[in-house]
Order: C-alpha cells, then sequence, then structure tokens
C-alpha cells in the first residue's frame, strides 16, 4: 500500500471509529453530566456540601421536568491542573455538559478546555469576573461575580450596621490569595473608597494561603492594627482557625463580618466550633426559605441525607442544583446532548421557578447570570439564620458580638 | 510595631518550630543509621495525628498522654516494616527504596480517606483555646504544652543514643556499618530498632501537632516536604540539626509572616533551604562526607 493510501485509509478508519461516539453523544436520551467538585483536598468540605446538590438533583428533576442526567462525577482535589486533566477526561469520556466546579481557579481552567473542546460548562459556584469575560461562547455562570458579591455583601455591611445602631471605624482586612480572593481583593479596593454609607476605613490588609495550617502569626498581625471588626474573604478551614486563634489571642473585637465568601455558614464550621461560631457574619447569595423549589429540594434532601440539614449546605446545594436544572432545562428544550444545539439552549435559558434569591435565570451575552441576591446570614445558636433584609429575617442581627466566654 | 507583637510572634515560631524538629528528628535518625529516606514520613505522622484524634475522642484520652501509646504502636509498626519490608530494599539501587517508600505513602493515604473521609478532624481539650498572660505577652497554652513535649521526647531520644548500650550500637552501625558487623552486632535489627525509634518521633509529633492543626488524609505530602527541608537545613543525619532545622524554619515563617507578607511564609523556609544549599550544603550541623 502507497504511503498516501495509507494516510487515507487510516484517516476513514479513525472517523470511522470515532462517528458512534459522536452519534451517541448527540441522541442520547439521558443528559450526560461532568460533575467536577473538589471532593478532597483542602476544599473538601464544600465539594463534599455540593456533591450533596448533585446527588439529589437527577432525582428533583426528573420529576420536574422529566430529564434523565447520568451522573460522572470527578474530583478536582482542590487542584486547578487536576481540574483541567478530569474536565478533558470527562469530556473524553462523553460528557454532554460540564458542570462545577466551586473554587474560581478550578473554574477558569475547566472553562478553558470546555471552550477549547466545544462543550457546554455551567458554573454552579466561582466568582472570579474574568471566567466570564473572555468572550467564551460555551462557558455560562449563574452565580454573581466578585463584583456582584462585593455589591451586594458591602450594602448588606452597610444595612448590618444601620440595623444594629454601630458605626465602626476601623476594619482589618484578611483574605485568602488565591484567584477568588485576589478578585474579591481588587473589587473592594475599587468599590469602598466609594461607598460613604460605610462608616470604617480598612488600616490593615492580611493576605495569607489558603492551605495554611497556623493563622497564629496573621491573627498577631490584625490584632495589632488595633480593628474595631475583621472584614473577612475566606474559606472554610482557614475560617475555622481564625476564629480559634481570634480567642487563643484574646483579640477583642466586635465581630467577623464576610462581604460574600464561604467557609463561616458550612457544616464543618459549626461541627468544628461549636458555640464559637456564633455570631459570625457572612453576606452571600442565599436560598429564598419561602420558594416551592426550596422546599422541594428540602423534602429530597431530607430524604436523602436525613442526618444533615439543608440550611447547613444552602448556597452549596442551592447553585449546584440549579446548574444542573439549568443544563437539563436546556436539554430538553435542544431535544439533543450535542454542544451546540445545547449551548445555544442554555444561552436562551429563562427560569423563573428557582430556589435561590434573585430574578430568572438568564444569561447575558457573556454567558453571566445576573440580578443574583445575597442575604445576611449570622450563625445564631450554631446555625445559619438569615438576619437581614429584613423581608427574609429568621431572627435580629446580634452586632458586635458578646464576649467569648470559656464554658 | 511592638516588641510584645514581635517576642509573642518568635515564642510561638519557637514553639512550632520545636514540634517540626521532633518530626524531622524522625527522619533524620533513620536516614543517619539505615540510610533510607523515609517518603512516607508525612503519612506516617497524618496516621498519628488520626490516632490522638480517635483516642481523644473515643476514650478522652489528651493528645499529650496519647503520646505514650501512640508512640509505642508506631515503634512497633516501625519494626515491622523495616524488618519485613524495608531491609530486603537496603542493598537495592535508591530508586526502588524510593517506590517503595513512595507506594507506602500512598497506600497510607488512601486508607486515611476510605476510612475517616475528606473532611478534617481536630480534637477539643479543655486548655485549647486558652493561653498565658505574662505581661503583654500571651502564648498559646496548646503550643507551650506540644513544645515542652516535644523538648521531653528529644532529650530522651538524645538520652538513648548516647548513654544506652543499644543506642551506641546503633550510632556504631551509622558510623562503621562493616565495622559493626565485624564485631558481631545485629545489623538488621538494629536497623529495624531504629526505624522503629523514627516511627516513634513522628508518632509523638502528630500527637503534638493535632493540637495545633486539624488533620486531614492529604495532609501527609506537605510534612514530608516539610521535614525534607528541616532535615537538610539542620544536616542530613545529624539529630541536633533537625531540632535546630525546624526552630529556625518555625521561626522564620512567623518573621516573615511579621515582617513581610503573611502569604510568603513558606516561600521564606525555601529561601533559607536554597541559602544552605548554596553555602552550606552538608546543613547547618551537617558533617562533611
Amino acid at each position: 500500500m502507497k504511503r498516501r493510501n495509507f494516510d487515507k485509509a487510516l484517516a476513514a478508519t479513525a472517523l470511522g471509529a470515532l462517528a458512534p461516539f459522536q452519534i451517541a453523544r448527540a441522541q442520547s436520551k439521558k443528559l450526560r453530566v461532568g460533575m467536577l467538585l473538589p471532593l478532597s483536598g483542602y476544599e473538601g468540605f464544600i465539594g463534599q456540601s455540593c456533591k450533596k446538590g448533585s446527588d439529589l438533583a437527577p432525582g428533583v428533576i426528573k420529576e420536574l421536568t422529566g430529564v434523565d442526567i447520568e451522573l460522572m462525577n470527578a474530583d478536582t482535589e482542590s487542584n486547578v491542573q487536576t481540574a483541567r486533566s478530569r474536565a478533558e477526561r470527562l469530556i473524553d469520556e462523553g460528557a454532554n455538559v460540564l458542570v462545577g466546579a466551586f473554587d474560581s481557579g478550578a473554574t477558569a481552567a475547566i472553562a478553558q478546555v470546555a471552550e477549547q473542546r466545544g462543550v457546554p460548562f455551567v458554573v454552579n459556584i466561582a466568582a472570579a469576573p474574568q471566567i466570564t469575560e473572555q468572550g467564551y461562547k460555551f462557558v455560562f455562570r449563574n452565580f454573581p461575580t466578585a463584583v456582584e458579591l462585593l455589591r451586594n455583601g458591602l450594602s448588606l455591611v452597610g444595612d448590618l450596621f444601620q440595623a444594629t445602631n454601630e458605626t465602626p471605624r476601623t476594619a482589618v482586612y484578611m483574605h485568602v490569595n488565591d484567584t477568588f480572593g485576589q478578585a474579591m481583593t481588587k473589587g473592594i479596593d475599587a468599590m469602598l473608597p466609594k461607598l460613604t454609607r460605610l462608616p470604617f476605613k480598612i488600616v490593615e490588609e492580611v493576605a495569607y494561603d489558603p492551605a495554611t495550617k497556623d493563622l497564629s502569626v496573621e491573627v498577631a498581625k490584625a490584632k495589632a492594627s488595633k480593628a474595631e471588626f475583621v472584614l473577612l474573604v475566606c474559606r472554610l478551614n482557614d475560617a475555622i482557625l481564625l476564629r480559634r486563634e481570634i480567642v487563643k489571642q484574646r483579640w477583642n473585637i466586635m465581630g467577623i463580618v464576610s462581604p460574600g465568601s464561604p467557609g463561616m455558614y458550612e457544616e464543618q464550621f459549626y461541627r468544628s466550633l461549636g458555640k464559637l461560631s456564633d455570631y459570625c457574619i457572612s453576606n452571600v447569595p442565599w436560598y429564598n426559605p419561602k420558594a416551592d423549589l426550596t422546599e422541594t429540594v428540602d423534602r429530597a434532601f431530607s430524604k436523602m441525607f436525613p442526618k444533615d440539614k439543608l440550611m447547613y449546605n444552602a448556597l452549596n446545594v442551592g447553585y449546584t442544583f440549579e446548574a444542573l436544572l439549568v443544563a437539563a432545562d436546556a436539554f430538553k428544550r435542544a431535544g439533543s446532548g450535542a454542544a451546540q444545539p445545547l449551548a445555544a439552549a442554555i444561552r436562551s435559558t429563562d427560569i423563573t421557578n428557582r430556589m435561590m434569591l434573585g430574578g430568572p435565570i438568564k444569561f447575558n451575552a457573556k454567558g453571566q447570570c445576573e440580578g443574583n441576591l445575597s442575604a445576611c446570614v449570622e450563625n445564631l445558636n450554631e446555625q445559619p439564620m438569615v438576619v437581614l433584609p429584613q423581608a427574609a429575617a429568621e431572627a435580629k442581627p446580634v452586632f458586635p458580638w458578646p464576649a467569648y466566654k470559656r464554658t | 510595631m511592638s516588641a510584645s507583637l514581635v517576642v509573642n510572634v518568635l515564642v510561638s515560631g519557637v514553639l512550632t518550630g520545636l514540634v517540626y524538629g521532633l518530626m524531622a528528628l524522625g527522619l533524620s535518625v533513620i536516614f543517619g543509621v539505615v540510610r533510607v529516606v523515609n517518603f512516607a514520613h508525612g503519612e506516617m505522622m497524618a496516621v498519628a495525628m488520626y490516632a490522638a484524634v480517635w483516642l481523644f475522642t473515643s476514650a478522652h484520652v489528651d493528645p499529650i498522654v496519647a503520646i505514650v501509646p501512640v508512640a509505642i504502636a508506631f515503634f512497633v509498626l516501625g519494626y515491622a516494616l523495616q524488618a519485613s519490608l524495608i531491609n530486603p530494599m537496603i542493598t537495592r539501587p535508591e530508586h526502588s527504596q524510593f517506590i517503595l517508600l513512595v507506594a507506602i505513602a500512598t497506600i497510607i493515604s488512601n486508607l486515611l480517606l476510605m476510612e475517616f473521609g475528606p473532611n478534617a478532624l481536630s480534637v477539643q481539650t479543655s486548655y485549647q483555646l486558652d493561653s498565658y498572660e505574662i505581661g503583654p505577652l500571651l502564648f498559646d497554652k496548646a503550643r507551650v504544652f506540644a513544645g515542652i513535649a516535644a523538648v521531653v521526647c528529644s532529650a530522651m531520644l538524645f538520652a538513648f543514643f548516647r548513654f544506652a548500650r543499644t543506642g551506641k550500637a546503633i550510632r556504631a552501625c551509622a558510623d562503621n556499618y562493616l565495622g559493626a558487623r565485624v564485631v558481631g552486632l545485629q545489623v538488621k535489627r538494629l536497623y529495624a530498632l531504629t526505624f522503629g525509634l523514627g516511627a516513634a518521633c513522628v508518632a509523638a509529633a502528630g500527637c503534638m501537632m493535632v493540637l495545633l492543626v486539624d488533620v486531614t488524609p492529604v495532609v501527609g505530602p506537605s510534612y514530608t516536604l516539610l521535614a525534607f527541608v528541616i532535615v537538610i537545613v539542620g544536616g542530613l543525619g545529624s539529630m541536633g540539626g533537625a531540632l535546630l532545622g525546624g526552630v529556625l524554619i518555625g521561626v522564620s515563617e512567623a518573621l516573615a509572616g511579621l515582617l513581610f507578607d503573611p502569604a510568603m511564609k513558606s516561600m521564606f523556609s525555601f529561601a533559607l533551604l536554597i541559602l544552605v544549599l548554596l553555602f552550606r550544603p552538608q546543613g547547618l550541623l551537617g558533617r562533611k562526607t
């Protein structure tokens, strides 16, 4: 056989071998979802919490839309490079759509892969603005950007001070120095000077590694600033370390307020700290406790995880569930799992019956859903309670926090 | 920046460094005698931390008290590991030893993940959130206890190697392998004893470390790396060097966090490592070969 003929034969064989997989991917009656979450590593707790949302979603979504979802779970191991390679593998294994990945760094890496391979990617949780600022055609996000998170979060800080008649003048800004933390920091630097309604100045900024095992130096440095409260952008492990260290170093502050980061409303935070978890405040996107869909999801959650409660997983489960709902809804309308029609259907999403606070799920030209809202969530009696806005409040805000008493 | 702040941070760095040092001491002892680099060192420490958490939650055994049973158990396990798996590898090429210990590390990590899940576990002792207050200075109680326990454990190990007959025999093996065999020492048994002692050191360090940090199944590699940095800075095979290296790393991280950017803490330990490799490659207390 001549080399040219051999090349043609080889190409024909390759096409023949690949064609059935393409057809199978496009015509499958099941939506194959490549679910990417940090199930281990330093973000493992939150990834596991998100996974509860993806575990219950197929059953609830089947009832709501009639769509069958086949989940293909992958662990990003809280590592950006692993996230990238797992995304590649899920696409190779026939995922119609990718969903994930909680962490902004991992999500940005997966977005690149999804775009290169032409497979739709619905972000569940990740706030770094650049994810939907790259002109990607296959990346969609139903979660506020860091700018939106901050705008909502800082506005709620003002509301909190107003509701409690407190006017702290100084804050120390402590934050993780990962992709998310840096995006939030840029936002705070840009936004805070313009918000004249907020009475405080940041007197010290302390950045730290999110995988840190010890925050004693960071807290000592923050304490030396004599700030009245901590403005915190954290993850989970570091939030636990920080709260303990504040007590150890007998730092008497008014409290910790997060303008929109995970950590302090996670189940593990309550489990690790007990009463010490109380009075920490997070201004974060939250579910609407009065929405019908929340009740449906809550029922499914209680059935599937009888020892756990939805309130401890609110944001993680809610947004992960909604990401899968977006994918399933689009799959139903597209009538196909093929990438192009599925992406087109996601782009024209208009879901009004939703679980999380905010307007309908609609994506703009950049693939970003605007109008997701935050609530001021304070830990009271070792559980997250909405304290603001007043319309959705379950309890009154407590600020400053009572001094720590050793029990 | 006040003097009390600097002293607070310095003392905290020294106390943490002592625990780091004890952990690295185990690695250094094993390498100094057996000439095998234990790449499963961090994972062994993670197992010890889980053992301390388990003893605390199931039987309310304080981690400081748990040092005794956990160290004894680790001594037995270390002895068995050396006698059964590592001794046959002693004469094999170094990459075979490396792969064996990396395999052991991977198996340990995955077993921990299967048994305990990815969630971080911790102990909550009555003194965990307390501090000693001396004027403007505040010393974290748990850190003070852990530091003292590290000093006691290290002193016991030093005394064993200096005064006990078996300790002297182990040193003889380390100094002159052939000579030790010629005078009739059971070298393989002494190697197993040494590995057991190294494992007991890491077990003690793990019990103390659980007072300072939470434990997850994936914590091992970072401690293995840290132990390597410490023993290279202090001098591979030098017991005093391991402790000195631990304290130096603890203090340099603490001061770097205070004087520069806390996010750059670990960068300073590696900078110290590079400086030592450049100007004193055998380590601060290591001997030239």
